[in-house]
């Protein structure tokens, strides 16, 4: 009986997450990275974060919107209230209307989203060919997550294979499902100043910006994972006691 | 229960509430004293997991919409929100987003047990009616929560499945008009279908308390099949089951809370997390998980049912009726049968070749003038063009669709054999798990692009055989094992069965 349970289990867990790994179509096998925060206690590493963050304000925040994400948030990477009210107060926003019904412009709070490039949709599409999307949940809106993102962003092709033909506007990438898409490369070595002496590469800005949005899109997720393993192991020494209890009070049954 | 049979109780605020009430007096004959067979397996724990996991969905549930918004514009970013300014709702979010699964996957194997064990034969037809109720509530609730966090899938899956309609004759555009409350999927949908989301669960509580009334009237089902004699054969439902069923509902959230702590999104789409937009269709749009199977037996028709083909459907059918439903055929003689087996099987292949005629590649008909030859034949019969079809390949989906849940619900006279258990009947076994490997093939088939292969073999050829074999597994075959199945001899008493295993197992030590 113990034994047809554990296959059924077994069953339920294969079942479960063979159906999730849905294929993904177009582009080719992601280069896989190991992350610190993969496995059950992986957690993020602050400065690499700190340093993702860097690229995406000075590369990709000049195309990419983050609206789920406000200064205040950037605490979790490590940085004091101080810092995030310099950070934000370099943006201007467009507030009010004041006491006299006039629209306002004021210097950026941490009680702000991240500051938009664009007015809207149109005005990005009009400037970029495509709409670059916001970048907020873009790790989890994609599969493969942040080796989707290193992937990309490493994984550009100045000249298309033979035979493929691109359109003024349209870039060749190994990654992108369908290959072809309407963002030029946007990282190259050195293009990005570290404090830190960590090498200023592609590769590196790569890992570093993936890592970034990897907790732009799932800022809980050392809080879950801390939080799973002591709701795991109280389930098991619960599961434990009714164990025994439940062979203690069959014992008489038969 | 009238009031004056009760025993008294000690307590006397209990005895207070229960003397003009006598509702502890009812909780202890239903759930305290209640008699179970003494020999359920672990396989018996599924309602009770189920039950948990309703009661879970209801709380948790409850708790998003105090902060959801039901509107297209704020639909998303309110869900988002949950996730990361409602203290805690991350975790709200994701029990109940892999809640639904887990509830899933209970009431399939709660299902498939049943089924294994024959737990939907007299006397318990009418409780397991209810329950097949309970699955096709779930299955409209789940769909509609689905659509609730206005993602791409959402959207376009809600899409996908409601156009479906559109292709009942008469009445199916109307049909679609009022569940979306409109001509597509927007904002009207939406509300709509948080009030039904809403809605559903508690009428699901309700038929649940029906399911678990008509179960008390007629008691438990057992691994063995055979009725309980007397007290020798069960077990006060506590402490036993109670304990039982702690234990193996702890195990059952040990594998939910992995799922919800260390992959919460690998049972979701990772689309859904960008916003419902209707200008960009997503490559391909999926159901989710657990409507896989449904969905290939919806996608297994692609062919068009011409009147050639449904004449002799209908003969075919008779012929079930009178020779395999019927102890002894009524109306037909043997000869007749056979005329009618000859005729329809033509009347399908005609009908069958000459629709599948007007798909075909033609160039590939060209260089095989014979098959052209037959193909332009067959073509200039009267009614054989796609459009005079009455059942199109796209009704012909969602018959089969609607029909394949349906069988569940007239599954208990169609399979009349005397013995329960499978564990008794090794051809129903055999052809039970058959079923299930064909139900997990459908699911895959499901889960795959329409025009995918696999091994060389286009999925649609598997997707049909899995329908073909779901139907046939209930219509034909139940029917003839009931009929002519030999079944190994059944034990005595659930008491002595237990006694000799165990006399079996102290030999072995
Ligand atoms: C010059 C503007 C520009 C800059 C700078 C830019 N992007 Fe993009 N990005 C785009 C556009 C436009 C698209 C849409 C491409 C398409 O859909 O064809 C895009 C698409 C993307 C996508 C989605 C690809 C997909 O799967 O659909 C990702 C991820 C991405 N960019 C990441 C980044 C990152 C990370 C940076 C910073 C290192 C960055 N981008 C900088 C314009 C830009
Ligand atoms: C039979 C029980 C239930 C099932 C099977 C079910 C299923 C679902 C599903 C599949 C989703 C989408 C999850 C996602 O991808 O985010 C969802 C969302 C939602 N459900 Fe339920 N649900 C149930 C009960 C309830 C109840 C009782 C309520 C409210 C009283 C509720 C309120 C919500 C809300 C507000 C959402 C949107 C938020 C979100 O998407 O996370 N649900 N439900």
């Amino acid at each position: 009986m113990t034994r047809r349970f554990a296959l059924l289990m077994t069953f339920v867990l294969t079942f479960g997450t063979g159906m999730a790994a849905y294929a993904s179509e177009g582009g080719e096998p992601l280069i896989r990275q190991s992350w610190s925060f993969n496995g059950p206690t992986g957690t993020y590493d602050r400065a690499a974060l700190q340093r993702g963050y860097k690229i995406y304000r000075e590369v990709c925040s000049a195309c990419h919107s983050m609206k789920l994400v406000y200064y205040r948030n950037l605490e979790a990477l490590g940085y004091n209230e101080e810092q995030i009210k310099n950070i934000a107060k370099d943006y201007t926003y467009m507030d009010g209307p004041n006491d006299e019904g006039e629209m306002f412009e004021r210097p950026g709070l941490p009680s702000d989203p991240f500051k938009s490039p664009y007015e809207n949709d149109k005005q990005a599409a009009a400037a970029n060919n495509a709409v670059p999307p916001d970048l907020s949940l873009i790790a989890k809106a994609r599969p493969g997550g942040p080796d989707y993102i290193f992937s990309l962003l490493t994984g550009f092709e100045e000249h298309p294979p033979e035979g493929h033909t691109l359109l003024p506007g349209q870039h060749w990438n190994h990654y992108m499902p369908g290959h072809v898409l309407a963002m030029a490369p946007p990282l190259s070595d050195g293009q990005v100043t570290y404090e830190d002496g960590t090498p200023q590469t592609l590769e590196q800005y790569a890992r570093d910006v993936a890592q970034f949005l990897m907790w732009a899109a799932d800022p809980y997720m050392e809080e879950r994972k801390r939080t799973g393993i002591k709701v795991i192991l109280f389930l098991l020494v619960f599961a434990g006691v009714m164990y025994t209890l439940k062979k203690k009070i069959w014992a008489d049954a038969h | 229960m009238a009031s004056g049979e009760r025993e008294p109780f000690q307590n006397t605020v209990v005895e207070w509430i229960d003397s003009r009430m006598p509702i502890f007096t009812m909780l202890q004959k239903e759930y305290g004293v209640f008699p179970a067979p003494k020999n359920f397996n672990y396989f018996w724990n599924f309602g009770a997991i189920a039950m948990f996991m309703l009661a879970t969905m209801i709380a948790t549930g409850i708790v998003l919409a105090m902060h959801y918004t039901a509107n297209t514009h704020m639909a998303f970013d309110s869900v988002e929100r949950i996730m990361r300014d409602v203290n805690g709702g991350w975790l709200i979010r994701y029990i109940h987003m892999n809640g639904a699964s887990f509830f899933f996957i209970a009431v399939y194997i709660h299902i498939f047990r049943g089924m294994y064990y024959g737990s939907y034969k007299k006397p318990r037809e009418l409780l397991w009616i209810l329950g097949a109720l309970i699955f096709l509530l779930m299955m409209a609730t789940a769909f509609m929560g689905y659509v609730l966090p206005w993602g791409q899938m959402s959207l376009w899956g809600a899409t996908v499945i409601t156009g479906f309609f559109t292709a009942i004759p008469y009445v199916g555009e109307s049909i679609q008009t009022l569940l979306l409350g409109g001509f597509s999927v927007e904002n009207p949908t939406l509300t709509r279908f948080f009030a039904l989301h809403y809605l559903l669960p508690f009428v699901i509580f309700a038929v649940v308390f029906l399911h678990i009334w008509a179960l008390h009237v007629t008691g438990s089902n057992n691994p063995l099949g055979i009725d309980t004699k007397g007290p020798q054969d069960t077990l006060p439902f506590h402490p036993y089951y109670t304990v039982k069923d702690t234990f193996g509902l702890l195990v059952f959230l040990m594998i939910y809370c992995v799922f919800i702590f260390f992959m919460p999104d690998i049972l979701g789409h990772p689309d859904n997390y960008t916003k419902a937009n209707p200008l960009v269709t997503p490559a391909h749009i999926v159901p989710e998980w657990y409507f896989l199977p449904f969905y290939a037996i919806l996608r297994a028709i692609t062919f068009n049912m011409n009147l050639y083909f449904i004449v002799g459907l209908v003969f075919l059918f008779v012929l079930i009726v009178e020779f395999i439903w019927r102890k002894k055929p009524v109306y037909l003689s043997a000869s007749a049968g056979w005329a009618m087996l000859v005729i329809g099987g033509f009347l399908i292949l005609t009908g069958f070749t000459g629709d599948s005629c007007q798909r075909i590649d033609p160039k590939w008909l060209d260089e095989n003038g014979g098959f052209k030859g037959l193909c332009g034949a067959l073509q200039s019969l009267p009614g054989m063009s796609a459009a005079a079809a009455p059942i199109s390949a796209k009704l012909g989906g969602v018959l089969a669709m609607f029909g394949s849940v349906a069988m569940l619900f007239v599954l208990p006279w169609l399979d009349t054999h005397p013995v329960r258990s499978a564990r008794y009947r090794p051809l129903y076994k055999l052809f039970f798990l058959l079923l299930v490997v064909m139900f997990l093939v459908l699911g895959y088939v499901g889960s795959q692009p329409a025009d995918a292969s696999l091994l060389g073999i286009p999925l649609i050829y598997l997707g049909l055989a899995g329908t073909g074999y779901y139907f046939g597994y209930f219509l034909v075959l139940l029917p003839l094992l009931s009929r002519f199945e030999k079944t190994k001899p059944l034990p005595e008493s659930i008491h002595q069965a237990v006694l000799s295993k165990q006399i079996k197992v102290e030999a072995k030590i």
